[in-house]
């Protein structure tokens, strides 16, 4: 498993249009991709549950991927979060 | 006559006849079906449309309204293609044999339910969305076209609560007004009516009903009042009054876009005072020079610890793109016992007016001021950034101020970071003091603005949270015209520029004596401004 952590530093937090994009861009990946905020996850690929999570600026998130892409996937969703949120 | 109160939340009148949207809103009857598969097959090809009708409007749409607005279909489209969402419906048709309208109408209602719990104001609007795209797919599957809006004639629009979707195609020529049951000032109609310049009023609640389709009514969007069937001497009333207002309308867009320049070719800035960036939409509407006041409070009000370096420079930057080039002046924190976060820890103070408050809290805690400096300066490379120090009194407070700033750039510099080398420090003029003395003050800074509500209270001892004073309150107080001129006067005299950004700036009653002193940046709320540019060019 690779995982990071990443900062909400965007002052709308994760927002509808970027997170449908870094949903997009997780299901690109065979991968499991799991979102953690506090003790809520969600599976990355899906809209709702990521929007459902209701992070906001200043918030710590964590990224955990699991599959046989995963070092590829991680490595393009931190480049995604820093440049979108 | 009906006479109905809301909410205004988009200025003007407007009369003619109302429309009502009379949509798909009732639930979907439940049907059980005898081959699910097919039904999830006709699911399937209903969304695949919809998708499809979605990717369409947001081409159209970006054409006509732009990006922003267009945005919207996009989101859609990524909803319908959500698993959990699609995994919902086709599971509901395979579990209970149910019909795919109901399957997905159900979906709705608990998704946005999901939305609507949450605690963000932003993230409670999504609900709309949800309901909204959803609609779009039972349209489809049951075969009915999306309603025509606004149809041949122009008319007045009445909704339980207009979609998201619905406002983006509106054909602005066909609609004179809304009202709706729900929605509130800052709901997508609301932000939309306002954005377009169409009279709307909100939150009508049950007053609302289906029988006034096809009669008359008058929308005063000012007021929150609508007129269903006025009798003559009222209609003739509004008449009168909507001619006015339209004809003033008319009047005050013939300066939009220009320049206020006095008879004497005297430039004078007419700019927007600002709480937020969510404000930013009415500022660009409303013709400003630039934004004479951006007050950083909102970052500080309403957490629990001390806004990151990073959030207040994302916040700055977004401001000063927005106005493209245009000035915008920022000040720093100015709270106290009466406006305070409890993360501060102020303690509660006796009289807080005079108290411990604005520079004087930046001063004694130079690390949250020197967060702030940072996120300012850093924010400057993206546009045409003031610096506004509330609060002064004194020429040291100022030295100790500058200190900080050029201890900040220096820090930035050595770093690496880019900011502006040419940013305008400036100083509140709001307290007597400060006035006095402002010939020593203006050899010290790039600007002065001077905030006359609190030069008001000070000048005249009269507290402006105490409604017994209020009749020894007079706002054109020869003293208090005095202390004007002579900060202005002071300005010019060392060569910077002065403003006023209290609420008298809008007082046109008052603009003559300001453009006889030279003043050269008028800062108001931004529906004020162009009755200024009025008051200045029309002679």
């Amino acid at each position: 498993m690779t995982q990071f952590q990443y900062n909400i530093t965007d002052p709308n937090g994760l927002h509808a249009r970027p997170a449908g994009l870094l949903v997009k861009e997780a299901q690109k990946f065979s991968s499991t991709v799991t979102l953690t905020r506090g003790e809520k996850s969600a599976d990355l690929k899906r809209l709702f549950a990521v929007m459902g999570l209701g992070v906001k600026c200043g918030e710590t998130v964590k990224v955990a991927v699991e599959g046989p892409d995963e070092t590829e996937a991680a490595k393009t969703l931190e480049k995604f979060f820093q440049e979108n949120f | 006559m009906t006479v109905l109160q809301g909410e205004g939340v988009s200025r003007g009148v407007a009369s003619g006849r109302l429309r009502f949207l009379r949509r798909d809103a009732q639930a979907q009857p439940r049907r059980e079906v005898a081959d699910p598969e097919a039904e999830v097959a006709r699911f399937d090809k209903a969304r695949g449309e919809a998708v499809v009708q979605l990717a369409k409007l947001y081409v159209e749409t970006k054409a006509r309204l732009g990006e922003e607005k267009s945005l919207l279909f996009q989101i859609h489209q990524m909803m319908l293609e959500d698993l959990d969402y699609r995994d919902s419906v086709t599971g509901m048709i395979r579990d209970e044999h149910v019909n795919a309208e109901y399957a997905v109408d159900q979906t709705a209602a608990q998704f946005s339910e999901m939305f609507a719990q949450m605690d963000d104001d932003y993230m409670k609007e999504r609900a709309a969305d949800v309901l909204d795209v959803s609609r779009r797919v039972i349209r489809l599957l049951t075969g009915r076209e999306d309603e025509e809006l606004g149809g041949s004639e122009p008319c007045i629009i009445a909704a339980d609560d207009l979609a998201p979707s619905e406002t983006a195609r509106l054909d602005r020529s066909k609609v004179l007004g809304f009202i709706t049951a729900r929605g509130s000032s800052n709901s997508h109609t609301a932000i939309f009516a306002r954005t377009m310049g169409i009279p709307a009023v909100v939150g009508l609640g049950d007053s609302l009903l289906e029988e006034f389709d096809g009669k008359d009514v008058f929308v005063d969007g000012g007021s929150g009042q609508v007129y269903v069937d006025p009798d003559a001497r009222t209609a003739a009333e509004l008449e009168n009054r909507r001619d006015k207002e339209t004809a003033h309308r008319r009047y005050l867009d013939t300066f939009r876009g220009r320049e206020a320049v006095t008879p004497t070719g005297h430039k004078i800035l007419v700019c927007a005072n600002i709480g937020a960036p969510t404000d930013l939409e009415a500022v660009l509407g409303a013709d400003a020079d630039g934004i004479g006041l951006f007050r950083s409070e909102f970052l500080y009000l309403g957490r629990d610890n001390y806004p990151p370096e990073e959030d207040q420079y994302q916040a700055y930057r977004q401001v000063l793109e927005a106005m493209d080039g245009r000035m915008v002046v920022i000040r720093t924190l100015d709270i106290g016992a009466d406006k305070q976060a409890d993360y501060f820890q102020l303690p509660k103070e006796e009289n807080p007016a005079m108290g411990l408050r604005a520079i004087r809290i930046c001063l004694t805690r130079p690390e949250v001021f020197r967060t702030q400096l940072r996120a300012l300066y850093r924010a400057s490379a993206h546009g045409k950034l003031g610096i506004m120090f509330p609060m002064i009194t004194s020429v040291s407070e100022v030295l100790r101020v500058k200190e900080m700033c050029a201890q900040v750039r220096a820090e930035l510099k050595a770093e690496g970071v880019p900011f502006d080398e040419k940013v305008e420090l400036g100083i509140m003029i709001e307290t007597p003091a400060a006035a006095v003395i402002s010939d020593l003050l203006a050899r010290e800074v790039d600007f002065f603005s001077i905030g006359t509500n609190d030069l008001t209270q000070y000048t005249l001892a009269v507290d402006r949270q105490n409604a017994q004073v209020e009749s020894f309150c007079d706002r054109h107080h020869e003293a208090l015209l005095r202390l004007i001129r002579t900060t202005v006067e002071n300005a010019h005299a060392a060569g910077i520029w002065a403003g006023i950004c209290g609420e008298l700036a809008a007082d046109t009653t008052l603009t003559d004596f300001f453009m006889e002193l030279g003043v050269d940046e008028l800062s108001m709320t931004p529906g004020a401004i162009l009755e200024t540019k009025a008051k200045i060019l029309d002679r």
